[in-house]
């Protein structure tokens, strides 16, 4: 049976709203707006739907949670901690585990969501930059994204003090340490942040309201501009069959697109909710109240502040002091370097490679991570980069695990910070030429077929069949990377601009950012293969149908 | 947005706004004629499943769509049946409410998945990019509305206007960080100074008893000390918490101030010189006191100087000595700033040094 007419409760109120604004027009444009397919593409929507349930699971909360620092004698149900003096903030938490039905779950659900909401936008981030899909005219929803996930620390940070446990202390703790060490105004910092002296009586209630009001509200607000400048300059999309940079093919918002993000919604909703169920996390009740002279060893930040404590751990013992003031170099090195690095190079790089490349055009089709290896193997040079600070972020505990000694753990870090990058480097950038290499060879001259067929000279082949279309489609969607020349066509002049010392930089630096590319070729090379049953097979004798790669 | 819905010739215009399906034949329509045998219209990008698939996927889902519903309900029961109260009740309760909401959740999620997959058709739609840029007669027109728009305002034309209204604007903007300074005292010399004072007891950590040099004669012996009257004042704990070990005295080396000492008991800053964690942790053997934070390691017995790790500076030492009970106390304040460095700071011992207190 299938609808003739949109039934009366539907059409009643469409035109009701439509009668008073209008959006007829915006539905006609964008009820079927096409959505490209491709798993990665769903890496976003984890991170979104997380901070949706962080705002449902956290509004509840809230009902029960009181952000006070004032000493309060523990009267709930659980029974260590019954006459112990504590904060209200870590009492009322207690409350809300043992004395709320569902509170435990609902908490539970909150932290690991806040861990999916930070990996989905990291995951998520890097499916971007290794497609390349944040280049002209997404750079602007780049940067939004780089703040969204500048701000999703510093609101996990904030969250995660909230208890007022001995754990999440030492988190402040270690802030607060970091927040002094800054030149000149540390000091001023921590006591406006603190309201006087470490850890005083105004952190809990100053973080709750950004934590629930402040913070929550400008990822809301730059989470609405990145969907909405993704839906205007509509999705980029893999190279493949019938795409190219100026059509988008997949399938319509409604009803398909729409019904399996609701289904997302609830996947994503529904795996939280098992992990609320069986994954204990953050038992607060086993720390006990804060106090600033304890600590239990072992302890571990969330995983996204992992990358931070591994720096401040491989971090030599360096201070300097001058004219009686001191720069904590031990501090200040690990706490700002790293981040900066990761957080301003992924801002600038958009513009960067702009700049190297001269590349000024629109992209709408994604790049495939091997076909432009200097920004893949940058990507994972960094990716490296933050790994071994992250790892060493739990150095104790792999010290303990492997049984390996904690100070060598250290030393090998602080090597490995380093080495480890440019190793990375190395590897994804021959990775990459290789696999391009494979893709040339798939395209020019098939795919094996396991059949060995005897020539008439006695010479044993395996012969090669074409490969499926939508999967040449594919790696024909290579596009080479554009790189600016020193002179102009010609003449051999170079021009003014190119001239200069940063222009001789900027045009090496270019060749160097294309290389490679125009040479491994997908573009067939007459050999007709494909039309043919049996294309020429050049396993054993073809060296001469290799002509364009390697250099 | 960006699409003209005008322009004729999208592929997208080609596919009726109003999808009319392929009946899965065997349902009957509302009159109970098959209308199985209509002829399906057919749209360029959209191909139906076949209709056994169809039919099969509709089983499936309705099947997960009855299971969650089921779960759903079983929710509403386990939060009536399962009360809280204690870590036992905690536990039962919340893996019924947590089972019963993932299955709802998660069983739906697949009911829709199977609808989407199985019966709804395989979309390939095309629909055309347009840049994004402007046309250049919209940025000249705009450019042109700009200009007469500031020409009409007289803001350029009256320079006294332009002048003062941005000197009002500019305290406007400064006041939000002037309301910010009530946020907290300013820091003056505080951190220079913790509770210690000459005659203070000290007090172990947790017992809130004051302990005598005499009771405390077990070498390789370590306590968390807390200072008297300050038990439960966080402010004061987070600067004057100490540890306390007792030596054999051949073990201790040059770096420990002795007339700081008492009968080989040392106390040292318990607050870590790196970033302010608690270094709790103290290998008998070897004499080491570690940060569990960041390993900061530091040698008790050399005035525990830094061994290992990112601390910069040793923990500083607290003079102690005894009353006329033989309870311990301290003889004056730490000579220099316990805890994290800062600014301000500048090398202290130097000057604790020059001051003659070390």
């Amino acid at each position: 049976m299938s609808l003739d007419a949109p039934p009366k409760a539907i059409a009643g109120p469409s035109s009701f709203i439509d009668d008073r604004i209008g959006a007829g027009n915006f539905l006609k444009r964008n009820l079927r707006k096409v959505f490209p397919d491709h798993w990665s593409f769903l890496l976003g929507e984890i991170a979104l739907y997380s901070f949706v349930i962080l705002l449902l699971t956290g509004t509840f909360l809230t009902f029960f949670y009181k952000p006070g620092m004032g000493e309060v004698a523990y009267q709930g149900s659980y029974p260590p901690l019954v006459g112990v003096h504590m904060s209200e903030a870590y009492a009322s938490t207690l409350h809300i585990t043992f004395d709320v039905r569902g509170g435990l779950l609902i908490r539970q659900i909150h932290h690991w969501a806040a861990l999916l909401f930070v990996a989905g936008m990291m995951v998520h981030m890097l499916r971007v930059f290794f497609t390349g899909a944040y280049r002209k005219p997404r750079e602007l929803n780049w940067l939004i994204g780089v703040l969204l996930l500048t701000l999703a620390l510093l609101e996990g940070l904030t969250g995660y003090s909230l208890p007022d446990d001995l754990l999440s202390g030492a988190g402040l703790r270690i802030t607060q340490g970091v927040a002094i060490s800054i030149p000149v105004v540390g000091t001023y910092i921590s006591f406006f942040l603190f309201g006087g002296e470490y850890p005083g009586h105004d952190v809990i209630s100053r973080f709750y309201s950004l934590h629930i009001l402040l913070i929550p509200g400008i990822l809301l607000a730059l989470i609405s501009a990145h969907l909405i400048l993704m839906w205007v300059q509509k999705h980029t999309q893999m190279p493949g069959k019938g795409r190219t940079d100026t059509n988008v093919v997949g399938a319509p918002f409604y009803p398909s697109f729409m019904a399996k993000s609701g289904a997302y919604f609830l996947f994503t909703f529904g795996v939280l909710a098992l992990l609320g169920t069986v994954a204990q996390i953050n038992p607060i009740w086993l720390f006990g109240p804060y106090t600033p002279a304890d600590i239990s060893a072992g302890s571990q930040p969330d995983f996204y502040m992992g990358f931070l404590e591994g720096a401040l751990r491989i971090m030599p013992a360096w201070e300097i002091n001058f004219l009686g003031y001191t720069l904590p170099l031990s501090v200040l090195i690990p706490a700002l370097v790293p981040m900066g690095i990761i957080m301003t190079g992924l801002a600038l790089y958009p513009f960067a490679e702009q700049w190297i490349t001269g590349d000024k055009r629109e992209h709408h089709l994604a790049d495939r991570p091997r076909n432009n290896p200097h920004r893949t193997s940058i990507g994972m040079a960094a990716i490296t980069f933050y790994g071994v600070l992250w790892l060493l972020g739990a150095n104790d505990w792999i010290s303990a695990k492997f049984h390996i000694p904690l100070y060598t753990t250290t030393e090998i870090g602080r090597v490995a910070i380093f080495l480890g990058p440019a190793l990375a480097y190395f590897v994804t950038y021959r990775l990459c030429i290789a696999l391009q290499r494979r893709d040339a060879d798939v395209v020019s001259h098939g795919v094996e077929s396991g059949v060995i067929k005897r020539l008439p000279s006695g010479e044993y082949i395996e012969v090669h069949v074409p490969p499926a279309e939508d999967l040449v489609e594919h790696m024909r969607g290579k596009q080479p990377i554009p790189a600016i020349t020193a002179g102009p066509d010609g003449e051999g002049i170079p021009s003014n601009g190119m001239r200069s010392p940063i222009g001789r930089v900027r045009a090496k630096l270019s060749q160097t950012y294309a290389a490679d590319t125009e040479a491994i070729s997908l573009d067939g090379h007459g050999n007709g293969h494909g039309a043919h049953e049996t294309p020429p097979a050049a396993v054993g004798a073809g060296e001469d149908g290799q002509k364009s790669i390697g250099h | 947005m960006t699409e003209n819905p005008n322009d004729p010739g999208l592929p997208e215009e080609r596919v009726p706004r109003r999808v009319l399906g392929t009946p899965p034949p065997g349902n009957g329509s509302a009159l109970g004629a098959p209308v199985a045998d209509a002829e399906p219209i057919v749209h360029e990008g959209v191909q139906f499943p076949d209709p056994a698939t169809a039919r099969k996927g509709e089983r499936a889902a309705a099947l997960l769509f009855l299971v969650a519903f089921l779960a759903g309900v079983g929710f509403v029961a386990a939060y009536v049946i399962f009360q809280v109260g204690s870590i036992d009740k905690v536990a039962t309760s919340n893996m019924a409410l947590g089972g019963t909401l993932a299955v709802a959740l998660l069983a739906l999620a697949a009911g829709i998945v199977v609808w989407v997959r199985m019966m709804m058709p395989k979309y390939s739609l095309v629909q055309e990019r347009h840049t994004m840029a402007s046309p250049p007669a919209v940025r000249e027109e705009i450019g042109a509305t700009f200009l007469q728009g500031a020409n009409e305002s007289g803001f350029v034309k009256y320079k006294l206007l332009r002048r003062t209204l941005l000197l009002a604007a500019a305290p406007l903007g400064l006041l939000p960080l002037v309301l910010l300074k009530d946020l907290g005292p300013l820091p003056g010399t505080t951190l220079r100074h913790t509770v210690w004072k000459k005659g203070m007891r000290l007090i172990v950590e947790g017992t809130g008893e004051p302990i005598r040099a005499a009771d405390f004669n077990s070498p390789g012996g370590i306590l968390s000390i807390v200072p008297e009257g300050h038990e439960d004042d966080l402010n004061a704990l987070a600067k004057a918490t100490l540890i306390l070990i007792k030596f054999r005295p051949e073990d201790i080396k040059p770096g420990t101030k002795l007339n700081w000492t008492h009968d080989s008991i040392v106390a040292y800053s318990k607050i870590c010189t790196h970033v302010g964690c608690p270094a709790a942790l103290y290998e008998q053997t070897t004499h080491h006191i570690l940060c569990p934070c960041h390993q900061s390691t530091f040698d008790a017995a050399d005035g525990a100087k830094v061994i290992f790790g990112p601390a910069a500076r040793p923990l500083p030492q607290l003079p102690i000595s005894v009353d006329s009970q033989g309870y311990l106390i301290a003889q004056s304040d730490f000579a220099v700033p316990v805890g994290p460095s800062f600014w301000e700071r500048g090398d202290a011992e130097a000057e604790a040094r020059a001051r003659g207190q070390a």
